[in-house]
C-alpha cells in the first residue's frame, strides 16, 4: 500500500482551479488595500507565499499521509515542545507570545501547524475507533489529545487559534460515531464548562471578553471595542449590490477599516466588489468546500475520509468566524480568511492541507 | 480490507455539507442585509466617516432705515471650533488648548459636555470672536492640535450706547429650550439667533443659510481632498420703516429719562422711531453675554431688557380722556354735557378732586384744560359699558399686533372683565376714575399711539409695524400677520363733527391755556393730550409702589401734526415724570425735527454747500463684548473712525472735535434732512483706509472697507 507510485492524472486539478481563483482575487484584493498605507507592495509578497504553498501542496502530495499518520506521534510530541518554547522564548508582540523567532529574520507561528498536527492525530485517533463502541475512555482521551495544545495556544493567548481546533475534535467525534447519548451528555458538559469559564473570569482576560461582546452592541463604544465592528460594517454596507470598485471604497482606502489585507480582507472585498463579489467568494468556497467532501467521500480508507473532512472542518469554522466577524454576527477574534487574508503562515497551512487532501484523492483507487 | 460504507454513513457526510450549505447561506443573508438592505444607511455612514462638513456661516441680514441708512452691520470675526479626531487624546491637549486660547481647562470641558452629546461629530464651538494673537496660536499648531479649527463668521455689530436697542433687538445662542420648537428646527445647537426685537421676529429672513466647505479626510483627520463647496447664502437685508432722524430725536428727547417713546406715521403704521429707557448695550450679546452681566441686567429694577413702548402696561391718566371724547361725542352725551368744576365733584358719596377750579366746562374746553370733574361726569352719564365698547374698538385692552416680539395686551375694565378676573360685580363708583384714566386701566404707549393716531385720523386705524411692508415675501407677511394677532387694521368711522371737536380740543391743548401750552411750536399745528397718571392707585388690579421717587406721577402725552390726518403721533411715556407737561416738551422736541425735515423734503432744499466739518453717522457703533474704550482695538470698529494713515496704534479721528470721542459716539448731524443729498456728500468723502494692524486678518479690512461704503458723511453748519 505504501510508496506506491501515482501520476499527477489523479491530481485534483479542478479544486486547484478554484483554490487558485480565489488567490488571485485575494492578491488583487491585499493590492488594493494597501496601496497608500505603508503596507504597499504586500500583494507580491502574497504571491510569493502562494507560489511557495504550491510547491509545498505538490510535495506534500506526493508523500503518502500514511507516512503522515504512522509519524503522527512523534511530530505531535514536537509539536507540544515547539508551543512550550514559544510560552518560554517566544517575542512578545502587542502583548501575546506567539512567534519564535527563526535564524533569517523568520518568525515562526506554531499554533497554525499545529492545526495540520491535530488534523492528522484525530484522524490516526478516530480511524481506529469507527465501528467500535466508543468509551467513555476512548472519548476523553480524544478530548485531551486536541485540548492540551488547546491549552497552551491558549496560555499565549490567542484565543482565535485556539478555538480553530475544537472542530477538528468535533468532525472527529462525529465522524468517529460517538453514540447519540454520549454527544448529549457531552454537549451539556461543554456548555457549562464555557459558561462556566466565562463568568469565572479567570481564564479569559477581561479584553478578551469585551472583544467576544462588543460585535453584539457596536455603537455603545463605537471609539474602543466597537470601532473596529462599526467600521467593518460599514465597509460591507458602504458596497451596496455592486460594490464601489477596485480601489474605490472609501472605507479601506481611508484607512477607516482596520487591518484590511488581513482579518478585514472580506470587508475590503465586500466595499469594493459589493454583495455580488461577495457572495461570488463564498460561492467559490462553497465549490471548494464540497469537493474537498466528495474527495472525502472516495478515500481508500477511513484516516483519509477523517484526514480531509478536518480540513473542511478547519476551512469552514474559519469562514463562517472569520465573515461571521466581518458582518457583525460573530465577535472579533484575529481569526483569518483561509485563501483570503494575507499573510504566510495561513497561506502555508492552507496549501499543506490541501496537499494532504491530494494524497488522499490520489490514493483513492489504493484497496 | 476495510469496507468503509459500513463504518462511516454516507449520510454523515452529507449532514457535514448541509451544514457548510447552511452556513453559507447564513453568512449570506448577512451580506444581503448589509448591502442590499442597510445600503443606504451605511452608505451614508461612510460618507460621514470622510466628509467633514466646516460649515460657511451666513451673515445675518442687515438692518437698514427707510431711507436706506445702516443701522445694524456685521463685522468678520474668528471662532475656534473643536474637531472631533479619531483616537486622539484630547485630555493630553487641554491644557496646552487652553494657554493657548485664554480659557480654563474647565471651560473647554464644559463646552465639550454640552455639545459633545448632541452631535457626536459636529464641531464644538470653543471659543468666539478669538484675538489675532489666539488666532495666530492655532495656526503655529496646525500639526500639534489637528483637531482645532478655525471659522471666519459675521458678527453683529449693533448701533453704539443702546440706539434703538429694544426695536432691533439682540442675537444670542440658540437656548434649549427654543430648539425644541419646530420654527427654530434649522438650528443646531451653538447657532447665533434672534432673540429679541426685529432680529427675533424677522430672524427667518435675517439669518440666511449657511453653507459648507466639505473636505475629504482619513480616519487620521488627515485632509484627502475636497468635494465641494456650498456657498453660504447671506440674509435678507432688511429696510425698517425707522427714519434715523427722527429716531435720534426722540433718543436725545428722552435722555436717561425712564419710560418709552413712540413716533408713528398714523396713515400706514409705520413706526418711525421708537424709544425705551433705560437701554442695554446689544454688542454685549453679539459674542457671548457674560454671566455678571446678564445678571445685572435681569436683576435691574428698571428692567433694560424690558421695550416698554410695547410691553409697559400703565394706567394711561388724563390722555385716556381723548378715547373717553370719542366715546360721549359718538354717544351723543358730550354735546350737551355742561359741567360746572369747583375742583372736583362727589359721586356715589365719594368726593373726586380735580386739579382746578375750570368753571364751567364742556367738550370744547373740557380737554385742552383736562378737566376732570368733566370727565368723572362723562364717564358716570356714559357707564362702563359704553366707554369699555369704544375703548375695545380703538384697540384699547388688545394687543395691537406689532411685528415685534412679546408684546402686552393691557388692560381695559368692563363688567365681564370683573366678573371673568375676580368673580365679582362692576361697581359704578369705579367707573368714575376710569373716566380719567386711572382705575384699572392700564395701556401700552403702542396701544395708545395706535389709537390716537386712528381717532385723528377720523377713524381709521393702523396695525404698527417696524418693517417696510414691501420688504416682505408675500406669504411671509400673512404669516407675520397670523403670528401677531391683535387689533391690526381697522375702521371706525368717526363722525365728522366729533372728529373736529377733539383735534381741536387736543390742539388747544398745546396753545393757550391749555395743559401742555409751554409746548407750542409756532408755526407747526401741533396738537396733543397730556397725562398725569399717578402710580399709587387703591383701585384694584394695579399694584401700589411704595418709595418716595416711584410714588411720582407717571408723565403721559400724546402729540399729533397736524391736529387732522396728521403725519406723525408721537406717544410719550416718561415713568415718574411728574407732570404731563413734561413729556410734551419731549414730544414737540421730535415733532418738530420731523416737520421741518418735511418741509425741507418738500420744498426740496439744499442742504447748505459748506461741506466740513464731516460728521460721520455711521460711527455709531461700539465693539460687542468690550468696554467702551476698547472699542478701538477691534479691527472693524477702528476702520468707521480712524483716519487715513499708517498708524500702528489707534488714534482718534482726525476730523473729530475731541479725542475723547474714540470708538465712534454719533454726532447728531444739524441737519441731515436731505438723504440724496447727503448721500453725495458721503460720496465725496475722501475714502479712510483702515490703518492695519500686523496680525488684522485681510477679510477684516475687505469687510471693514464694505463697512465703511454706507457711512454717511453729513455737512454739519
Amino acid at each position: 500500500m505504501k510508496g506506491r507510485l501515482f501520476s499527477f492524472r489523479d491530481f485534483d486539478w479542478t479544486l486547484l482551479g478554484f483554490v487558485l481563483i480565489l488567490s488571485m482575487l485575494s492578491v488583487l484584493e491585499i493590492y488594493s488595500a494597501t496601496m497608500h498605507t505603508k503596507f504597499v507592495g504586500f500583494e507580491k509578497t502574497q504571491t510569493l507565499w502562494l507560489l511557495g504553498g504550491m510547491v509545498v501542496m505538490f510535495v506534500v502530495s506526493r508523500i503518502d499521509y500514511h507516512v503522515l499518520l504512522d509519524a503522527i506521534p512523534w511530530i505531535y510530541g514536537f509539536c507540544l515542545v515547539s508551543l512550550v518554547a514559544v510560552l518560554a522564548v517566544g517575542s512578545k508582540v502587542l502583548g501575546a507570545r506567539r512567534w519564535i523567532k527563526l535564524p533569517g529574520g523568520i518568525h515562526f507561528q506554531p499554533s497554525e501547524w499545529v492545526k495540520i498536527v491535530l488534523i492528522i492525530a484525530v484522524a490516526r485517533y478516530f480511524a481506529r475507533l469507527i465501528g467500535k463502541n466508543m468509551t467513555w475512555g476512548d472519548i476523553g482521551k480524544g478530548i485531551a489529545l486536541v485540548a492540551v495544545p488547546m491549552l497552551l495556544v491558549l496560555k499565549q493567548p490567542d484565543l482565535g487559534t485556539a478555538l480553530t481546533y475544537s472542530p477538528i475534535l468535533l468532525v472527529g467525534l462525529f465522524l468517529g460515531g460517538i453514540p447519540w447519548k454520549k454527544a448529549a451528555i457531552l454537549a451539556v458538559v461543554g456548555l457549562t464548562l464555557v459558561g462556566g469559564i466565562w463568568s469565572s473570569g479567570k481564564v479569559l482576560k477581561p479584553y478578551q471578553k469585551a472583544r467576544l461582546t462588543s460585535f453584539l452592541n457596536p455603537d455603545n463604544d463605537p471609539k474602543g471595542s466597537g470601532y473596529q465592528i462599526r467600521q467593518s460594517l460599514i465597509a460591507v454596507g458602504d458596497g451596496g449590490m455592486l460594490g464601489r470598485g477596485v480601489a474605490k471604497g472609501t472605507q479601506t482606502q481611508g484607512d477607516f477599516l482596520p487591518i484590511p489585507y488581513t482579518d478585514f480582507i472580506f470587508a475590503a472585498w465586500s466595499e469594493e466588489h459589493g454583495f455580488i463579489g461577495a457572495v461570488a467568494v463564498l460561492l467559490l468556497y462553497f465549490l471548494i468546500l464540497m469537493r474537498l467532501i466528495q474527495n472525502a467521500q472516495t478515500a481508500a480508507d477511513l484516516s483519509g475520509t477523517l484526514l480531509v473532512m478536518g480540513v473542511v472542518a478547519v476551512l469552514i469554522f474559519q469562514i463562517a468566524v472569520n465573515v461571521g466577524m466581518v458582518i457583525g454576527f460573530m465577535p472579533v477574534t484575529g481569526i483569518p480568511l483561509p485563501l483570503m487574508s494575507y499573510g504566510g503562515s495561513s497561506v502555508l497551512f492552507t496549501f499543506l492541507a490541501l496537499g494532504m487532501v491530494m494524497n488522499v484523492r490520489m490514493n483513492r483507487f489504493v484497496n | 480490507m476495510l469496507n468503509r460504507e459500513q463504518e462511516i454513513p454516507a449520510a454523515k457526510l452529507s449532514v457535514v455539507q448541509y451544514v457548510v450549505l447552511a452556513v453559507l447561506l447564513v453568512l449570506i443573508a448577512g451580506l444581503w442585509r448589509l448591502q442590499i438592505v442597510g445600503k443606504d444607511n451605511y452608505r451614508a455612514l461612510a460618507q460621514a466617516n470622510r466628509v467633514r462638513k466646516v460649515p460657511i456661516l451666513a451673515p445675518r441680514g442687515r438692518l437698514l432705515d427707510r431711507e436706506g441708512r445702516l443701522i445694524v452691520d456685521n463685522y468678520p470675526s474668528v471662532s475656534a471650533f473643536l474637531v472631533h479626531e479619531q483616537g486622539r487624546d484630547l485630555d493630553a491637549d487641554l491644557p496646552v488648548i487652553a494657554r493657548g486660547l485664554n480659557m480654563g481647562i474647565d471651560q473647554i470641558q464644559a463646552a465639550i459636555k454640552k455639545y459633545g452629546i448632541s452631535a457626536k461629530y459636529q464641531p464644538i464651538p470653543l471659543k468666539q470672536d478669538i484675538t489675532p494673537d489666539e488666532q495666530e496660536f492655532i495656526e503655529a499648531h496646525r500639526d500639534a492640535l489637528p483637531e482645532l479649527e478655525l471659522i471666519n463668521e459675521q458678527r453683529r455689530l449693533y448701533p453704539r450706547d443702546g440706539f434703538a436697542a429694544h426695536l432691533i433687538g439682540y442675537v444670542g445662542e440658540v437656548s434649549e429650550d427654543m430648539l425644541q420648537q419646530s420654527q427654530y428646527a434649522y438650528y443646531e445647537p451653538g447657532d447665533v439667533v434672534g432673540r429679541s426685537g426685529v432680529e427675533e421676529t424677522y430672524d427667518q429672513l435675517l439669518r440666511g443659510t449657511d453653507g459648507s466647505h466639505d473636505v475629504l479626510v482619513d480616519s487620521h483627520g488627515r485632509e484627502v481632498g475636497v468635494l465641494g463647496n456650498e456657498p453660504a447664502v447671506p440674509g435678507k437685508d432688511l429696510k425698517l420703516s425707522v427714519d434715523l432722524d427722527i429716531q435720534r430725536a426722540a433718543e436725545n428727547a428722552m435722555g436717561d429719562r425712564n419710560g418709552a417713546m413712540i413716533a408713528m406715521d398714523p396713515h400706514t403704521g409705520e413706526i418711525l422711531a421708537m424709544v425705551s429707557r433705560p437701554v442695554f448695550d446689544p454688542n454685549r450679546f453679539a459674542v457671548r453675554i457674560g454671566r455678571d452681566d446678564w445678571n445685572k441686567l435681569m436683576t435691574d429694577p428698571n428692567h433694560p431688557l424690558l421695550n416698554k413702548a410695547i410691553q409697559a402696561q400703565l394706567a394711561p391718566g388724563s390722555t385716556f380722556k381723548v378715547i373717553m371724547s370719542v366715546a360721549g361725542l359718538e354717544e351723543n352725551v358730550a354735546q350737551t354735557l355742561k359741567v360746572n368744576c369747583q375742583g372736583g365733584a362727589s359721586f356715589y358719596g365719594r368726593f373726586f378732586a380735580c386739579d382746578a377750579h375750570h368753571g364751567n366746562v364742556d367738550i370744547r374746553n373740557a380737554l385742552p384744560f383736562s378737566c376732570d370733574t368733566y370727565y368723572y361726569t362723562l364717564a358716570q352719564r356714559l357707564g362702563i359699558t359704553k366707554i369699555a365698547d369704544w375703548a375695545h374698538k380703538m384697540g384699547i385692552g388688545k394687543k395691537t399686533g406689532i411685528d415685534l416680539p412679546n408684546e402686552v395686551a393691557g388692560t381695559m375694565p368692563s363688567e365681564e372683565w370683573a366678573m371673568r378676573n375676580y368673580h365679582r360685580k362692576w361697581y359704578a363708583g369705579e367707573t368714575i376714575s376710569v373716566g380719567i384714566g386711572q382705575g384699572a386701566v392700564a395701556l401700552t404707549p403702542i396701544q395708545l399711539a395706535r389709537a390716537i393716531g386712528g381717532i385723528t385720523s377720523g377713524g381709521d386705524f393702523q396695525r404698527p409695524h417696524v418693517v417696510m411692508s414691501n420688504q416682505l415675501p408675500a406669504q411671509y407677511e400673512q404669516a407675520m400677520l397670523e403670528s401677531f394677532p391683535g387689533s391690526g387694521a381697522t375702521e371706525v368711522r368717526l363722525d365728522p363733527a366729533a372728529w373736529q371737536t377733539i383735534t381741536d380740543g387736543m390742539a388747544d391743548t398745546t396753545t393757550g391755556s391749555g395743559t401742555a401750552h409751554a409746548s407750542h411750536l409756532e408755526g407747526i399745528d401741533f396738537a396733543g393730550k397730556t397725562g398725569t397718571a399717578q402710580v399709587l392707585n387703591h383701585s384694584f388690579g394695579a399694584k401700589s409702589v411704595s418709595s418716595n421717587i416711584a410714588g411720582r406721577a407717571n408723565a403721559w402725552f400724546v402729540g399729533v401734526a397736524p391736529r387732522r390726518n396728521p403725519d406723525i403721533v408721537v406717544v410719550v411715556l416718561w415713568e415718574h415724570g411728574g407732570w404731563g407737561a413734561g413729556s410734551a416738551h419731549l414730544a414737540a422736541q421730535v415733532i418738530e425735527t420731523f416737520v421741518d425735515k418735511q418741509r425741507r423734503l418738500e420744498h426740496n432744499l439744499q442742504a447748505p454747500p459748506k461741506a466740513a466739518p464731516l460728521v460721520e453717522v455711521g460711527a455709531i457703533y461700539s465693539a460687542p463684548g468690550e468696554q467702551d474704550g476698547a472699542a478701538n482695538n477691534k479691527p472693524s470698529a477702528k476702520s468707521l473712525s480712524t483716519p487715513v494713515g499708517p498708524a500702528e496704534k489707534p488714534a482718534p479721528p482726525a476730523g473729530s472735535p475731541t479725542a475723547g470721542m474714540h470708538g465712534g459716539h454719533f454726532f447728531v448731524p444739524v441737519h441731515p434732512w436731505n438723504a440724496a443729498r447727503a448721500a453725495s456728500v458721503a460720496a465725496t468723502v475722501p475714502t479712510r483706509k483702515p490703518s492695519s494692524r500686523q496680525s488684522a486678518p485681510q477679510e477684516g479690512l475687505a469687510m471693514a472697507a464694505s463697512l465703511h461704503a454706507p457711512v454717511i458723511g453729513v455737512p454739519a453748519r
